[in-house]
């Protein structure tokens, strides 16, 4: 048997999964939507991930990250739970081991990580808006009628990029039809937006951080080339996007599953049948006191197999 | 008799509660706040508040609505807007319809005679000497003394506990029987017993806990509600938080001993003026944590405070001259429990990371030097 490590990033937009060998090779991978229903996208990814094993893979050990890394956690049985920094981080470290910052734009957040001789040593990650992160691309692509994966391209393709107000989706957008209706053409426009999304990232994320290279650029909008060559021009710095840039989350959660199972052998990893169960969450408010928590629980086929959300830990044993 | 109320801060309620039940008044107790508080706050007050302005106000409607017909409360001096919150807080309420009488303390070094007239007309509704007054405030005072040491004492033994809650369970045992000492004898009896109860909690006592430096607004920093339980959730995940702000200013501490150290003189060379509130203490106190070997420090900002977006643009400078890594959150109704979990486990992350680093490049140096 060879054994493998499984690593899922289930973030607000994607769900990744990742299976490495015991070399940090990754065997295969799969971004999937996440579409608003994470247990869904969580049973769906373990079931296709399976499909791309060979027979003799054999899971020694499974890592969670991502918003959903608790219930992604609870459902596949995790060896260990961690932030989408630190595995954001491991993973970059990984794949580019002179990173000195990484650039990280997923679907809701964006985050910006630096590093010195290997070690995190700050980060940052968007505080007061969503404004120049994947999903507002994917939404103004949409808008304009583009596929989001051409999108890029487009902007390559522009001379003279226009400004857009880049602080916040809905003004950008304003802006956006502003521009449209005073006649400029549309690569321009895209272009515009990329580079308005990029000097937002700077401003605010990035602020005040010294941006050293190697400079990693990774996150699913990494595939966006129009992104990409803002990021160049602006920084004036060459960029590097990794091999697996859009699942480096679920890269750096196997990763780190594979170091913690080197020291704690024996996987809590409940098999891919998890992917034709039945799980389902519900919550409710705890009347205890007047902190009136709200409680959720999470059952497998009906049983409670985690619960979470009480301040005073009263409904944390199960 | 009439029915006092006040605002709601921490634990320090069963400290004021016992302060105004002795002088005799029917004492409203505020609950603690959550969701519904703070989004009735949020309803009534400006948008560009702090979230101690909404909260406060939150708790203040609720306490209306129970009957209270005193809020006591207190004032402050200088460019932090907290200073005027009573004033406005009561027109607020007055314009909704409220009845009732709203006292202000200021620092009694603002203004002696001010202060000691107001202190007078609530002594008037109860009828209680000057010498009665004295005691009661002796014990209330003892009481808040006790909690902050019970306080600080959980945070230092829950990173060591081995079963997951075994201290917030125990904390919260311990402020009921806190709640019901009254006498100095039965308050010194409390001490013990509570002090027993916590230390028998199991522990582990190999582990090593990171040291994180917590500063910032007093108001976010004391209600657990504010912080979203900052130092519980730091301490399950393995670290001591200690908080450079207790009530009574108690510091037991011996690495951190605040009363003969001016943490204005040593924020001096970075923050040369009082900017209000606790701006000048949030960089003055992550120097002293810097120079006492801490792993980290936080610094919790309400949104729009002033006096820590002051304090925030100076942090990181300090923080490269004196090598201590600073986290800022910054706190109001919009944030996210999951964003600040998140922020919280990476930065411990980061610090465990460079703590190895260290030890790894100490042991080097060692070595080579032999």
């Amino acid at each position: 048997m060879n054994p493998c490590y499984l690593g899922i990033d289930v973030g607000s937009v994607s769900t990744n999964v990742v299976v490495i060998s015991s070399d940090g090779d990754v065997l295969t991978s799969l971004y999937l939507r996440t579409q608003g229903k994470p247990i869904n996208a969580i049973k769906e990814g373990v079931r296709k991930i399976k499909e791309n094993l060979s027979k003799d893979v054999e899971i020694a050990g499974t890592g969670t990250t991502g918003s959903g890394r608790n219930l992604a956690g609870a459902i596949i049985g995790a060896d260990i739970i961690k932030n989408e920094i630190t595995a954001h981080a491991v993973a970059a470290r990984f794949e580019v081991p002179s990173v000195q910052t990484i650039l990280e734009i997923g679907g809701q957040d964006s985050k910006i990580i630096i590093l010195r001789e290997g070690v995190v040593t700050d980060f940052a990650m968007n505080t007061v808006c969503a404004a120049g992160t994947g999903s507002f691309l994917d939404q103004q692509a949409a808008r304009l009628g583009i596929p989001i994966e051409q999108f890029g391209e487009l902007a390559l393709k522009s001379k003279n990029p226009v400004r857009i107000a880049g602080r916040c989706t809905v003004f950008a957008e304003s802006d956006m039809i502003h521009k449209q209706q005073m006649g400029h053409n549309i690569e321009d426009i895209i272009n515009g937006l990329c580079e308005a999304l990029v000097r937002n990232y700077l401003n605010n994320v990035a602020k005040g951080k010294e941006i050293l290279p190697s400079i990693v650029f990774q996150g699913g909008v990494a595939a966006n080339v129009g992104i990409r060559s803002a990021f160049t021009n602006a920084l004036k710095k060459e960029i590097t996007i990794p091999r697996h840039f859009s699942v480096m989350g679920a890269l750096g959660a196997a990763l780190l599953a594979r170091d913690y199972i080197k020291n704690n052998p024996g996987t809590k990893f409940k098999g891919f049948e998890v992917s034709e169960e039945n799980f389902e969450a519900d919550s409710f408010v705890c009347e205890g006191c007047s902190n009136l928590c709200e409680i959720v629980n999470i059952k497998e086929e009906g049983k409670l197999i985690a619960r979470w959300g009480s301040r005073c830990g009263k409904w944390d044993t199960i | 008799m009439k029915k006092v109320s006040f605002a709601h801060m921490g634990y320090s309620y069963l400290g004021f509660k016992q302060l105004l039940e002795e002088m005799g008044f029917e004492v409203i107790v505020p609950d603690n706040p959550n969701a519904s508080t703070l989004d009735r706050g949020v309803q009534y007050a400006p948008e560009f508040a702090c979230i101690p302005f909404k909260t406060v106000l939150g708790t203040y409607l609720e306490i209306l609505d129970r009957g209270a017909e005193i809020i006591i409360t207190s004032g402050g001096v200088g460019p932090c807007r907290a200073g005027l919150y009573g004033l406005l807080h009561e027109k607020i309420l007055r314009n909704l319809g409220y009845e009732f009488d709203m006292c202000v303390f200021d620092p009694p070094l603002t203004g002696l005679w001010t202060f000691f007239r107001k202190l007078r007309k609530i002594l008037k509704e109860t009828n209680i000497s000057w010498l009665a007054f004295i005691d009661i405030v002796r014990r209330a005072w003892k009481k808040l003394k006790l909690i902050d040491e019970l306080e600080q004492l959980a945070i230092n033994i829950r990173p060591y506990e081995v079963k997951k809650n075994d201290t917030t369970r125990t904390f919260n045992q311990c402020l009921k029987i806190v709640e019901k000492a009254r006498s100095l004898y039965q308050l010194d009896n409390a001490q013990m017993e509570c002090r027993q109860l916590l230390n028998d909690i199991p522990q582990d006592r190999s582990r090593r806990p990171l040291r994180i430096g917590i500063v910032g607004e007093i108001y976010v920093m004391l209600e657990p509600f504010m912080n979203l339980d900052i130092e519980k959730k730091l301490g399950e995940m393995g670290v001591i938080a200690y908080r450079s702000i207790y009530l009574t200013n108690y510091a037991n501490s011996d690495i951190l001993s605040h009363g003969t150290m001016d943490i204005r003189r040593i924020a001096h060379p970075y923050l040369n003026q009082f900017v209000g509130g606790h701006g000048q203490n949030s960089v003055g106190e992550t120097i002293l944590y810097a120079k006492n070997g801490f792993d980290g420090v936080i610094q919790l900002a309400p949104f729009t405070c002033i006096p820590e977006i002051v304090a925030k643009s100076i942090l990181p400078k300090v923080s490269r001259d004196f090598g201590i890594p600073v986290l800022c959150l910054t706190i109001d109704e919009q944030t996210g429990s999951a964003g600040v979990e998140t922020r919280l486990e990476a930065f411990i992350d980061l610090l465990c990371q460079r703590r190895e680093q260290m030890e790894a490049k100490n042991n080097e140096s060692l070595l080579f030097g032999y």
